[in-house]
């Protein structure tokens, strides 16, 4: 039997969100998915969005998001979400509807769903996890894997000659008009965590008031994927994601 | 009683027409030959300023079947509508919404094929509809309209039929009845449900925001576990005989007395109506045996035709020979199947039909 600690009320400094279930998580320790999901279940809570969200999970590692946040989900097919958001927000122009896609479903498989949505300037975020690889199927190589970067279908390093690019799509979305609110973020350290969970409200607000389309990416750690211990992938991102995914607003026209 | 609203119009029209008047939610679609005039009428007739109908021009079939699977997951009445390769691309999601159980109407106005094939009517997509046309154990509720009217009138058949059994619904027209023009008998306009009354109708399952509820809803296709999706598709199979034995149905014209019997569904059975005609004037007992429903097929009318001693099946179809199958399973060895068709977009007349009919059958020595 575990020692039941009691926490006295004057030490409590968090607790677990209200609309985080009591499910136990399948993500690996120190994996982003975690802080990510707490940041998003306690914005919808502060915002009083719970009862009228409709969240779509990926395929891909977060498919499961569905058993964590206290939420109505709609599961899509890979890559497919930013449609199904964009019928559900339309034929519910008052519910709160966001996607939370990986990089494999938002930027390879889902490439036209997303932009297309995002031309369109449905009133709808995404919430876009870089972790450079494919997590759920084994660590291969993702649209944002970095060159060089060593994955089960890029066993020698991402050669541009063999496998091309990686590329940023938020950048790439930038310049469509249907887009007001990009922004690149990171939960490798707590003030990081904190700048992350305003940015994802600011985008939940942005679709709140109709102004069109947000993107908020979070470049991501995978452990697992990138065999690192919890600590080595924060500091990995660090050195080697956050050169290339320089974090930051990419566009704000949420004051207008 | 309030006068018929009758008017003259092409099958693709009746669709968008049918679709704001038996109160769809929304429509999302992407444009192809040839049934374009569907989303055509409706953006025309903006059914947003009077029932508040959403319609949505997609940027792919890919993310207009998504886009059905979104507004599905949420209880609303939802369709699309494509032409052969169109929904070739759209199978993943049909796949999807029968896995998720989610109700649907899915126009599939056939062309030849197969690839980029013609523009010209066909029935090849028979076993696409039919037999699944995506992964997995799964069956659409399948409708065949041979006029105008049917178009018209299915839309609403489509929509109850997949929400009795939470499951998409197609309907398999054809170039020529999505193109040609005939009277049509409108329905009265059918107010839209509400959100409160699909929140109580849907009560079970939609995913349009917890509201009042305790509980949140998962649309999802996903179990990890096999013992419970084995649990999940023996439901669905349960689901689908349900519908085997609750939901055939099919039109039998001058079949009582008939040797011969031709089946043919859609364009095809308006033509061999005519068949049936020019073979009893000539003395030639023919009836036809015309499925509405392709799935659920009418097996047992069939096999109750071959019992009684009809002397042989034609199965007639724009096609290489699909349907025949079932009815040669229907028939059971109790009389010769043949098939008569014509492909890639041509279509016979009731004279080649008949001709088929004793070449293959009356006179086979």
């Amino acid at each position: 039997m575990a020692e039941v600690v009691e926490i006295k009320q004057e030490n409590l400094v968090y607790a677990k969100p209200k609309l985080i279930t009591d499910n136990v998580m399948h993500y690996c320790p120190g994996c982003s998915h975690g802080t990510i999901h707490k940041l998003v279940a306690e914005v919808i809570d502060e915002m009083g969005l719970a009862d009228k969200t409709i969240a779509v999970s990926p395929v891909g590692c977060s498919v499961f998001a569905y058993n964590y946040i206290d939420v109505d989900w709609i599961q899509a097919a890979h890559g497919r979400a930013c449609a199904v958001a964009t019928a559900a927000k339309r034929l519910h122009p008052n519910s709160m509807v966001f996607t939370y896609q990986g990089d494999g479903d938002m930027s390879a498989i889902g490439t036209g769903e997303t932009i297309h949505a995002a031309a369109r300037g449905e009133n709808i975020v995404a919430i876009y996890i870089n972790n450079a690889i494919y997590g759920m199927t084994g660590g291969q190589m993702a649209p944002t894997t970095l060159l060089g970067m060593k994955t089960a279908t890029t066993p020698y390093g991402r050669d541009p000659r063999l496998n091309g690019y990686p590329y940023k799509i938020a950048e790439m979305m930038a310049h469509l008009d249907g887009v007001t609110y990009i922004t690149r973020q990171s939960v490798f350290n707590p003030a990081h965590v904190r700048q992350c969970k305003k940015a994802i409200r600011k985008a939940f607000e942005n679709a709140m008031a109709g102004n069109g389309f947000s993107l908020v990416e979070v470049v991501s750690t995978c452990n697992s994927g990138w065999k690192l211990s919890p600590v080595a992938a924060n500091k990995w991102l660090e050195e080697n994601m956050l050169p290339f995914y320089q974090l930051g607003d990419i566009k704000d026209l949420t004051k207008k | 009683m309030a006068e018929k609203e009758v008017k003259l119009m092409k099958g693709n029209e009746v669709i968008a027409h049918a679709a704001i008047r038996y109160g769809c939610d929304g429509y999302f679609g992407y444009p192809i030959t040839p049934q374009s005039e569907v989303m055509e009428t409706l953006m025309e007739e903006k059914p947003w300023e009077t029932t508040g109908m959403v319609v949505l021009q997609a940027e792919s079939e890919v993310s207009s079947i998504n886009m059905v699977y979104g507004g599905a997951s949420t209880g609303k009445r939802v369709m699309t509508s494509s032409s052969s390769p169109g929904v070739s691309l759209m199978s993943e999601g049909l796949s999807y919404l029968a896995g998720a159980e989610l109700p649907c109407v899915v126009v599939n106005c056939q062309r030849g094929g197969p690839g980029l094939g013609t523009i010209q009517p066909s029935q090849g997509d028979y076993f696409q509809a039919c037999k699944g046309g995506a992964h997995g154990d799964f069956h659409l509720i399948v409708l065949a309209p041979n006029s105008v009217q049917e178009m018209h009138d299915f839309v609403g058949l489509a929509f109850d039929l997949a929400f009795k059994y939470r499951n998409p619904a197609m309907i398999l027209a054809d170039g020529a009845i999505g193109q040609m023009m005939e009277k049509v008998v409108l329905a009265p306009q059918r107010p839209r449900k509400t959100d409160e009354e699909i929140a109580e109708e849907c009560k079970d399952w939609a995913s349009c925001g917890k509201g009042n509820r305790q509980d949140r809803h998962i649309i999802t296709s996903l179990e990890l576990k096999s013992e419970v999706m084995e649990q999940i598709n023996l439901r669905l199979q349960a689901k689908y005989k349900a519908m085997e034995e609750n939901e055939v149905r099919y039109e039998a014209i001058d079949c009582e007395d008939a040797d011969y019997v031709i089946v043919a569904f859609g364009s095809s059975a308006r033509i061999c109506s005519a068949t049936v005609e020019m073979a009893r004037a000539e003395g030639i007992k023919v009836g036809l045996l015309r499925p509405i429903t392709l799935y659920p097929f009418p097996t047992k009318a069939i096999a109750d035709l071959a019992k009684r001693g009809v002397k042989g099946f034609l199965s007639a179809e724009l096609n290489a020979g699909q349907m025949v199958q079932d009815v040669r399973l229907a028939v059971n060895g109790a009389a010769p199947v043949e098939h008569y068709g014509r492909q890639g977009g041509m279509m016979f007349s009731p004279d080649e039909v008949l001709a088929a009919l004793k070449d293959k059958l009356i006179n086979k020595k």
